[in-house]
């Protein structure tokens, strides 16, 4: 299921996707324009700025006090006839849904989107237990037919074109060949989901935000599909990170105006659907999951990362995600906010991710809860390297450079070999070993630095 | 009269010695006291940036030591003047590596918000599209930025409309990086070249002669790719245009 089991380096990955140049500057484009939407809509509300700095105080408000109120929301939940679960990691969350669909001898699942349950690697899971799950968001249909997994946490096809979809669609729901209309192509995915919601005697849903005042949860899609299933179905389960907890009900007018504005600029999501409680004959389940979210709420200059409400808003606005591809990333969750999220998770497999990005800050500058993004991947990087995820040749390297720099008679010394063999030897520096000189030309060595200009030159 | 003391970054040194140059000039013009400590190397940002921030040690102390008197720092490259800003520490000098940071300055801003400059006496008729900057304009608000709700205003072009016949435009995507990044540049080559190209495509789309900004290490980078392509678009450092 899973294509990404041994992930390749960020930027293996994203020199293969920038080999199809076409291909990369439509996918830049396309993600540009949802950044573009997103500004024209933020930029009517005034309030905007001091709406994203509610929304950060309510969540770094709920992540102190963590502990009073998931306590709450069990309570209330449970006050409700929900049945509530703890899961510690990806496994425990894995096998409290199969016990849970195993006891009521189910067979066929359907799934609204969760990034959650991507993160837990749960279709798989279930798929190796005989158990049919289906994906009924249109995108992650889309992938899911593909085999492979979503590269983008709101629009999780954005990879492909109107033409992939056509093909994988024509081999897997048998549509025309080469008819490439999205009008005709959603037809035929919404009937074929249609007969999924139908048979399937289980419904899976994320959880967008958890009340605790309450015990209730909102779901947001824009396709109502999550709905379709949890209505259905004769059990819901609703999976959550712990992270979603918010106080009360009154928050959620903070974070509905928030999330959809930053995500799609649309003024709000399509289907915000709030649940409370199981309806008569329906059983309703919440797992509630650590998975290393506890391990990032200790780590201090980490710890804000876990505000995030998954509007992708930072994706959009990367100049590095929109030219390399969300697979390039190798998790459930790629872009900016999954290079501080997934190096918590595994620090060896995810040590290149802090590195894909330039650091250029406009994550945290769309980020509607305000997370310093940009400062956070390069704390990661002084930790990574700390921890001795550096390759030797990267930190030989360093080593070296900080010698230089360390001791100015040095640094003049190299500073003046090295323009002397640039001019004198540009074969040397001007080869294919070179990164820099690949696809550009080196600065032209000038004769003399400053400083020997400054104390011929200056005035006295 | 102001005392400056220049902070030119090592690359800058080594590579751009007119950059420097027209930075000295221009203060001096603009009736400041100029010196230039001579035995400064770098500001460590390539180590930092690359996680090696625990190397920095002794490249802090050279700083701190050819710094600890000035009254101003300033420095022609948004970057490197951030990086002081934010990450310069001295163990045996703590206090004199925070008064350099708190007197730390990129060359715009210092002569908009410390000389407060109304007029330049300077011309350069040509069509320039600005390049902006993000560690200077994110990192130290040297302009307002697109993503934010909020007043517009910029530095860089309040100096650059005091220039006579300059003709400024901006690329399309007004605020986007340029894919430099400081070693990124080599570590995410693929990346970081598609970037720069993408940028010089939506400047080219506007017609320029020049392109300016305020950090010389994208300049360096776009440059670089525009010789590759043979490109008769120049580059030219803002303070270049200023003291010309
Ligand atoms: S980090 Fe911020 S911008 Fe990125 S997905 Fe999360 S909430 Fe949205």
């Amino acid at each position: 299921m899973e294509k990404f089991l041994k992930p390749v380096e960020h930027a293996v990955a994203a020199e293969k996707f920038i080999s199809d140049e076409a291909r990369t500057n439509w996918h830049d484009e396309t993600l540009w324009f949802v950044r573009a939407k997103r500004d024209k809509i933020v930029h009517k509300l005034p309030e905007w700025e001091s709406l994203r700095e509610l929304g950060s105080q309510i969540k770094n408000h709920a992540l102190s006090n963590l502990d009073t109120y998931l306590l709450a929301f069990e309570k209330n939940a449970q006050a409700n006839g929900v049945k509530v679960h703890w899961a510690a990691d990806a496994k425990e969350h894995n096998e409290i849904i199969l016990e849970i669909a195993r006891k009521n001898n189910v067979k066929k699942i359907v799934k609204s989107k969760s990034m959650l349950t991507e993160e837990c690697h749960l279709n798989p899971f279930l798929i190796s237990k005989g158990i049919e799950v289906v994906d009924t968001d249109l995108g992650e249909r889309i992938v899911q037919f593909r085999n492979e997994p979503p590269s983008h946490i709101v629009l999780p096809a954005i990879h492909l074109k109107k033409q992939d979809v056509s093909d994988t669609f024509h081999e897997h729901l048998h549509t025309e060949k080469g008819n490439n209309d999205p009008q005709y192509l959603t037809e035929a995915a919404r009937q074929h989901l249609r007969n999924k919601f139908i048979e399937a005697d289980l419904s899976i849903t994320g959880v967008n935000f958890a009340v605790a005042e309450t015990g209730g949860f909102v779901v947001c899609t824009n396709e109502g599909n999550a709905d379709m299933g949890a209505h259905a179905a004769k059990i819901h389960i609703a999976c959550m990170g712990f992270e979603k907890i918010i106080p009360k009900a009154e928050h959620l007018s903070v974070f509905l105006r928030l999330l959809t504005r930053s995500a799609t600029g649309q003024p709000i999501t399509t289907y915000s659907s709030h649940f409370h409680r199981p309806r008569k004959g329906q059983e309703m389940h919440i797992v509630i999951v650590d998975n290393g979210r506890s391990k990032q709420l200790g780590r201090e200059d980490f710890r804000n990362s876990l505000k995030c409400i998954r509007c992708a808003a930072c994706f959009n606005t990367c100049p590095v995600y929109r030219r390399s591809g969300g697979h390039s990333y190798h998790n459930a969750t790629a872009g900016p906010i999954g290079s501080i999220l997934n190096p918590n998770i595994n620090m060896r497999e995810n040590a290149d991710l802090p590195f894909a990005s330039t650091l250029c800050g406009s994550c945290t500058n769309v980020c509607p809860v305000k997370i310093n993004i940009h400062e956070q991947l390069w704390k990661w990087r002084q930790v990574l390297t700390e921890e001795g995820y550096a390759s030797s040749g990267k930190t030989a390297g360093m080593k070296g450079m900080a010698f230089v720099l360390s001791y100015p008679k040095v640094f003049r010394f190299a500073g003046k070999a090295g323009r002397w063999i640039i001019r004198m030897f540009p074969g040397l520096v001007n080869n294919t070993l070179n990164p820099w000189y690949k696809q550009r030309e080196m600065p032209v060595a000038p004769k003399h630095s400053f400083r020997d200009w400054y104390i011929k030159n200056k005035k006295a | 009269m102001k005392k400056v003391s220049l902070f030119i970054p090592c690359y800058v040194d080594q590579f751009y010695p007119n950059i420097a140059v027209a930075t000295y000039e221009l203060l001096q013009k603009l009736g400041c006291e100029v010196d230039y400590p001579l035995n400064q190397t770098c500001c460590g940002q390539p180590l930092a940036n690359s996680g090696f921030n625990g190397m920095t040690s002794a490249c802090n102390k050279n700083f701190t030591e050819n710094f600890k008197d000035a009254d101003y720092v300033v420095c022609p490259s948004g970057s490197c003047a951030l990086h002081i800003k934010e990450h310069l520490h001295d163990d045996a000098n703590p206090a004199a590596a925070e008064r350099i940071r708190n007197r730390v300055y990129e060359l715009t801003e210092f002569l908009t918000d410390i000389l407060k400059v109304k007029q330049l006496n300077v011309s350069f008729p040509h069509k320039v599209g600005m390049h902006i900057s993000c560690h200077g304009q994110r990192g130290l608000h040297l302009s307002s930025m697109t993503e934010l709700v909020s007043p517009e205003f910029s530095k860089p072009e309040q100096l650059l409309n005091m220039v006579k016949g300059l003709e400024l435009s901006y690329p399309k995507r007004k605020d986007e990086c340029c894919g430099f990044g400081g070693t990124f540049c080599v570590f995410e080559e693929a990346v970081s070249v598609k970037m720069g190209k993408d940028r010089l495509t939506e400047h080219e789309e506007n017609n320029i002669e020049y392109i300016t900004g305020g950090d010389v290490s994208c300049l360096m980078h776009l440059e670089g790719i525009l010789r590759r392509q043979k490109s008769p678009v120049k580059i030219i450092h803002i303070a270049e245009i200023l003291n010309s």
